[in-house]
């Protein structure tokens, strides 16, 4: 036995990479998801409307934070704008004046954010204001307690605060991420491990045709994944798919370009397969933990929110959620539409580049 | 092997790190004939075929070598998927080089027929012996018709039987126009071959046809069935088929009780490695 843990420590120090990820990894992913793991919603993005829009707007309490206001006078219009709010994702409580009383919407596809705002309304109701900011304290027309209890509360896109609702988009990706990234990463380094790869490196084929012929199959087992696993959340979970079929197939097969792409060039920076299975979990595991899927981005410290911003699954989670529960058309998801563009090209690119290092002569070592 | 030949490496010079793989290396390979690149372990025989086939770029040096569309290539490691089938490896290689179908499908019959391999059709290579995917790999690498055909060590660890199969497919290429340039460790398979270069510790011994290797080699040798006494004799000796062979710089055989012997490729290269040892020293 002692001869076996000799030659697994020796083993061990040589493979760097493996030790640095035992030793390093764990450290970074405690300091990164302790900074991460909230659920606690301390601001509620607000959006107010109707002719009391900027009454209300300086005295909104705690945890209400006013995320754009419409003093209109039409109470129609002003029903519609706060209801394109919460649809385009620029507010999770839409508040509307001029009526017989307040209406307040509460966006339920914003599960902790919608939680933390009928919390704060419960409060309100009970006669015990929340704590309010110097400035609304100074005001003398605030959300009173009366305004609340004559209020009218209806939740949207997701009434019954499901839990299912708000994860099965946002899962759909997960499995993506796991198809496309962790089983596409072992592609290559499969190859250099079989000696195949030197083969490809002498073959009259470019890096593109290399790296698109990697990805083509596994993007169409992807797609066949993506379209279970929705059939089977609405179906079994009774998740809604309310918006665009093609909004949502466009953003989801940029996003598998991503991954894939992610994939490859995983596998590509590889020597083994082990190598290439850890990297891959190392890229899927912040992803899981900090694209909002879980926790919600405003509850990550802003010192470790910027991460989630460079993740695919970030942009996913947030289009497939407005698509399916708020149809939110694709005009105001162009943001991570054009995000997970420029991730796309940025990953293609990079792999090409590692292919053509590796397969051009000179490059295979 | 000086640059005449079609297609080759002039003076090529490779490092990995710090440490020197092929010092300033030349090797040729003409139409129609097979060079055969022979030495030991890390003798730089697979560096050089690399380079030729190019999967590896020199330090320095030229390579001429013709498109990559006329190039087949077997590496040391195999070249042959082991999760695909004996078909469906030669499929993959006819499409990736554009290889008509229908004469690609005549071609790779008669190889699998000739070396038996046809009953494997429809096998995983994964599943088929060492010399079986070996001589897959040379089928794959030959398929495409190219100019130039480059094998390195495609009869390693290889039964005989399929040794043969092997050479048969390798002057089947020759004489079918293409420059074979392989390595081998095997000297009877040298002395098969058009030309020879003999690569030491990334240096190059000797190089020619094996009859001018051989002839080259300066002195005589005498075989002895004792390992000699004398400790300069002993330094000029190695043990051959049971017995000892000295080679004797000046030509005279100092040893009565000695057969003279004429010398052959693999006594030429135990000579080369002597006088650069000897000089070395």
């Amino acid at each position: 036995m002692r001869a076996m843990i000799v030659k697994e420590f020796r083993q061990l120090r040589r493979d760097r990479r493996t030790l640095a990820m035992m030793i390093l990894m764990p450290i970074l992913l405690l300091v990164i998801l302790g900074y991460a793991a909230s659920f606690d919603v301390s601001a509620v993005p607000t959006a107010v409307a109707g002719p009391q829009a900027s009454k209300v707007a300086s005295a909104l309490p705690k945890p209400f934070q006013l995320a754009g206001s419409y003093p209109a006078a039409d109470a129609a219009a002003a029903s519609a704008w706060a209801h394109d709010e919460l649809r385009d994702g620029h507010a999770a409580v839409a508040i509307v004046t001029g009526g017989p009383a307040p209406v307040v919407l509460i966006d339920g596809s914003q599960l902790f954010a919608a939680q933390a705002a009928e919390r704060a309304l419960a409060t309100l109701r009970d006669g015990s204001r929340l704590p309010a900011t110097a400035a609304a304290t100074a005001a003398t027309a605030t959300l009173t307690a009366a305004d609340v209890a004559s209020a009218s509360v209806q939740v949207l896109y997701n009434p019954q605060l499901k839990t299912s609702d708000i994860m099965v988009p946002g899962l759909a990706g997960v499995i993506l991420v796991f198809v496309g990234t962790v089983i596409t990463s072992l592609g290559v380094v499969r190859e250099r491990q079989a000696g195949t790869l030197e083969q490809l490196a002498v073959m009259p084929l470019r890096p593109a045709d290399v790296f698109l012929g990697k990805i083509v199959p596994y993007f169409a087992v992807a797609v066949v994944d993506l379209a279970i696993v929705l059939a089977v959340g609405v179906a079994v979970f009774g998740v809604p798919f309310r918006g665009s079929a093609a909004t949502f197939g466009l953003g989801a097969l940029l996003f598998v370009f991503v991954t894939l792409g992610l994939g490859v060039l995983i596998s590509s920076v590889s020597q083994t397969q082990g190598q290439a299975i850890q990297l891959a979990v190392m890229t899927l595991l912040p992803q899981v933990l900090l694209s909002g899927l879980i926790f919600p981005l405003s509850s990550i410290v802003a010192g470790v929110r910027w991460i989630a911003y460079l993740l695919p699954l970030t942009y996913f989670t947030e289009i497939s959620r407005g698509v399916m529960l708020r149809a939110e058309p694709i005009g105001s998801l162009w943001p991570p539409f054009v995000y997970l563009t420029l991730l796309g090209a940025a990953v293609a690119t990079l792999a090409t580049l590692r292919f053509r290092a590796t397969l051009a002569p000179g490059g295979v070592r | 092997m000086t640059g005449q030949e079609q297609w080759g490496a002039d003076e090529i010079t490779v490092r990995f790190g710090g440490q020197t793989a092929l010092d300033q290396v030349s090797v040729g390979a003409e139409a129609g004939q097979v060079t055969v690149v022979v030495g030991g372990d890390g003798a730089g025989k697979s560096t050089l075929l690399r380079c030729v086939a190019g999967a590896l770029a020199p330090a320095a040096g030229t390579i001429r070598r013709p498109d990559a569309e006329r190039i087949g290539y077997l590496p040391s490691a195999g070249g042959v998927y082991d999760d695909l089938s004996v078909q469906e490896n030669l499929q993959f290689r006819s499409a990736v080089y554009k290889t008509a179908a229908a004469e690609a499908r005549r071609q790779a019959g008669e190889y699998l027929e000739r070396t038996g391999l046809a009953a494997a059709r429809d096998r995983l290579a994964g599943q088929l012996s060492g010399g079986m995917r070996r001589k897959l790999g040379v089928i794959a690498a030959l398929l495409p018709g190219p100019d130039l055909l480059v094998l390195d060590e495609a009869t390693t660890g290889v039964d005989p039987v399929s040794r043969a199969d092997l050479w048969w497919l390798v002057t089947r290429a020759a004489a079918g126009g293409a420059a074979v340039l392989m390595s081998t460790t095997y000297f009877d398979e040298a002395a098969r071959a058009s030309r020879v270069l003999v690569l030491d510790a990334g240096r190059a011994l000797a190089a020619g046809t094996p009859a001018e290797i051989t002839a080259a080699v300066p002195g005589t040798i005498v075989a002895v069935q004792e390992r000699p006494a004398d400790s300069d004799e002993r330094r000029r000796a190695w043990r051959r088929a049971g017995a000892w062979r000295i080679w004797q710089p000046d030509g005279a055989s100092a040893r009565p009780d000695g057969e003279l012997v004429p010398p052959d490729l693999q006594d030429a290269v135990c000579v080369a490695e002597l006088r650069r040892e000897l000089a070395d020293a």
